[in-house]
């Protein structure tokens, strides 16, 4: 294989507080390929938005990223000073932010947003940063673009909104595009097409795809391999169909039994006991295990590192001793 | 758009008109103003012809009509004390505390915002810890206070800058100014800050606060993810987001500026509008009040209005729901 685009090596951020310091991420590591949409998923406060801020280098203080590495196509990126930084952020990489309706600064027109974005990593005239700006906005599928163009937000629906928020994030073409939740402030209907949209764009562009969701469903659909993550560790990481269809987890098997499907409608819908502990009340050892009906003794005291199964890897104890078989 | 200035427009008549109403009772309110007029010893029927000549004996209806028409022609009556028409007064009095009031505002806004910016980037800095211990100070103190420290420091002990009045003023047909004259700026400098220094720290701890505010917005997390300049967030996409409530505060702040020079005008001996009320309300020359309460409300009402219109030139969507309403 050759050299992943995005590389993320045992991050690690915390967050000062005044009860001590928090960690947010602790040791997370993942590859994502040239073309490849990695979903990342988890509940709230599972680190995944974190995640992405801290590739985008967007921990604001009190947060930091205190140990690992993050490569963008093998150059070091978690500790690049703030300038160099600022000129990877919107060229290398793109952000699109969950919430379309905010993400766009209402008092400028649409187009002066992208032609500044491309005009600031791209050596563009005016005129030309604003003829490519049409045809982003043709690319992402906003109809009459050269009227659109002069609009300002508030005259587009959430949907068009987070079109133009696309069109910004690939406006300097990036080889990572990371997306915070893309479709969860949009109506269903919207999502699928702002889903396809991104899988399109990230197959014509050779773009790698960041696709941050708690929805299981967008992520089945999408990605290409998916990352389960639960209180800031990586629990299970592998192809969409193995993690699906087979989940080795205790905590990936409940996330997975929580999809309702059309066949069983007699069955009651699976839910994992209890709730994802407070940062600052992780438990020791293995962090599921006060919810993991398979914990036993060793959960309890020493925490699971990744192990290959296959091609999944999962972190997880029941894995470590005897294969498979005994965890179901 | 036109429509919603013209709707503005009736609305501020309106409110002229109710200010109307306050001003001409302030005649009556006084006591009679036939003997405010004439001397103690004049008898009855002089008193009648003059109540007759100024037509105080017309039903209160009319003579408000009368009032407000003639008002309305920026015509006040005449003055008790000066025996002068109160507009020529006024007139002459005007460009004294126009000018005033602009420095100060000039003054406010040109320090406020700088400084507001400054406190809210920079907020763990000494310096914006200290604009936000001295903004307290310009907050809590009373402005006549202000002026008279001001006066002792700079007038009195260093000797740089004069205590009192406006300096050589240059006439420009009927406006007078002290722009232009090396003396008039120098007596310019401390009643603009005495004035506007309360105006300054409003702004100051409004745009720093509305900048903090700012910062944290979606819109200003994805301008950062877009890899824009810090310069080109603070200053483009920030600052200008900022500046919607700025605008009204110091819009509205500019007619209690004029208002408020009355104390500065009276601490600086300074020929302006303030001062020539003052001088009314000691010798009970209504005309001049009531002149001077008019003026002050058709200022005000005209800078809401102006502020109103500028809201739509700033945000956008003010334009569209300002539109769709008309």
């Amino acid at each position: 294989m050759t050299e992943p685009v995005l590389s993320v090596r045992n991050l690690q951020v915390e967050f000062a507080s005044r009860r001590g310091t928090l960690r947010a991420i602790d040791d997370v590591s993942f590859d994502i390929a040239k073309g490849e949409v990695l979903g990342v998923v988890g509940e709230s406060g599972a680190g995944k938005s974190v995640t992405g801020l801290a590739v985008i280098g967007l921990i604001d203080p009190p947060g930091r990223i205190a140990g690992g590495e993050i490569h963008l196509a093998g150059l070091r990126i978690d500790n690049l000073p703030p300038e160099e930084m600022r000129r990877v952020r919107g060229k290398r990489i793109g952000m699109i932010f969950q919430d379309p309706l905010t993400s766009l600064n209402p008092l400028y027109r649409v187009g002066d947003q992208i032609v500044e974005t491309i005009r600031t990593h791209l050596n563009l005239s005016e005129t030309a940063a604003r003829r490519r700006a049409i045809d982003l906005l043709a690319e992402v599928g906003i109809p009459a673009p050269e009227k659109r163009i002069d609009g300002y937000p508030h005259e587009f629906s959430g949907g068009m909104r987070q079109r133009v928020v696309i069109a910004l994030a690939i406006c300097a073409e990036p080889e990572l595009i990371i997306a915070d939740e893309p479709t969860t402030a949009l109506d269903v209907s919207v999502q699928a097409q702002i889903i396809s949209l991104i899988k399109r764009l990230g197959r014509d562009h050779g773009t790698a795809v960041m696709l941050v969701t708690h929805d299981m469903g967008v992520i089945a659909e999408t990605s290409d391999r998916v990352a389960v993550m639960y209180a800031g560790r990586v629990a299970e990481i592998g192809p969409v169909q193995d993690v699906v269809k087979n989940p080795l987890h205790p905590y990936a098997k409940g996330l997975m039994g929580a999809i309702p499907t059309l066949a069983g409608e007699d069955k009651r819908l699976v839910q994992i006991p209890g709730s994802m502990p407070r940062l600052s009340a992780i438990p020791r050892g293995c962090s599921f295990n006060p919810r993991c009906a398979f914990a036993f003794d060793r959960c309890r005291v020493e925490r699971p590192e990744p192990l290959q199964r296959g091609a999944q890897a999962v972190a997880c104890h029941l894995y470590d001793t005897v294969p498979a078989e005994s965890a179901a | 758009m036109l429509a919603f200035t013209l709707r503005r427009a009736v609305q501020a008549i309106g409110v002229m008109f109710a200010v109307g109403i306050i001003a001409f009772s302030m005649f009556r309110f006084a006591g009679d103003p036939v003997n405010q007029i004439v001397s103690i010893d004049t008898s009855a029927a002089e008193r009648a012809i003059v109540r007759k000549s100024l037509g105080l004996d017309d039903p209160v209806p009319v003579q408000f009509v009368r009032y407000f028409a003639d008002a309305a022609q920026f015509k006040f009556g005449v003055s008790y004390q000066f025996r002068q028409p109160v507009s020529a007064l006024l007139s002459e009095r005007m460009p004294a505390t126009l000018e005033l009031a602009i420095c100060a505002t000039v003054f406010a806004m040109v320090f406020g915002i700088l400084m507001g910016v400054y406190s809210a980037l920079k907020r763990d800095t000494v310096l914006a810890k200290l604009f936000q211990a001295v903004s307290l100070i310009g907050i809590s103190l009373p402005t006549f206070l202000i002026g008279i420290l001001l006066i002792y420091l700079f007038a009195v002990t260093l000797g740089w800058l004069p205590s009192f009045g406006r300096g050589e003023v240059v006439k420009l047909g009927w406006w007078t100014t002290g722009l232009l004259t090396l003396s008039g700026l120098k007596a310019l400098i401390m009643p603009s800050i005495t004035l506007g220094l309360f105006q300054m720290t409003l702004i100051m701890r409004l745009v720093r606060a509305e900048m903090l505010e700012v910062l944290r917005t979606d819109y200003i997390r994805f301008a950062r993810a877009r890899g824009l300049t810090t310069r080109a967030i603070h200053f483009g996409h920030a600052l200008k987001n900022t500046l919607i409530p700025v605008i009204t505060v110091a819009g509205l702040q500019f007619g209690s500026v004029i208002a408020f020079s009355i104390i500065t005008e009276t601490v600086f001996q300074w020929p302006g509008m303030g001062l020539l009320f003052v001088q009314a309300v000691q010798n009970v020359d209504i005309p001049i009040m009531a002149a001077y309460l008019l003026m002050v409300s058709l200022i005000f009402v005209t800078i809401n209005l102006v502020v109103d219109i500028l809201y739509t030139v700033v945000d956008p969507r003010l334009r569209a729901t300002v539109g769709r309403a008309a």
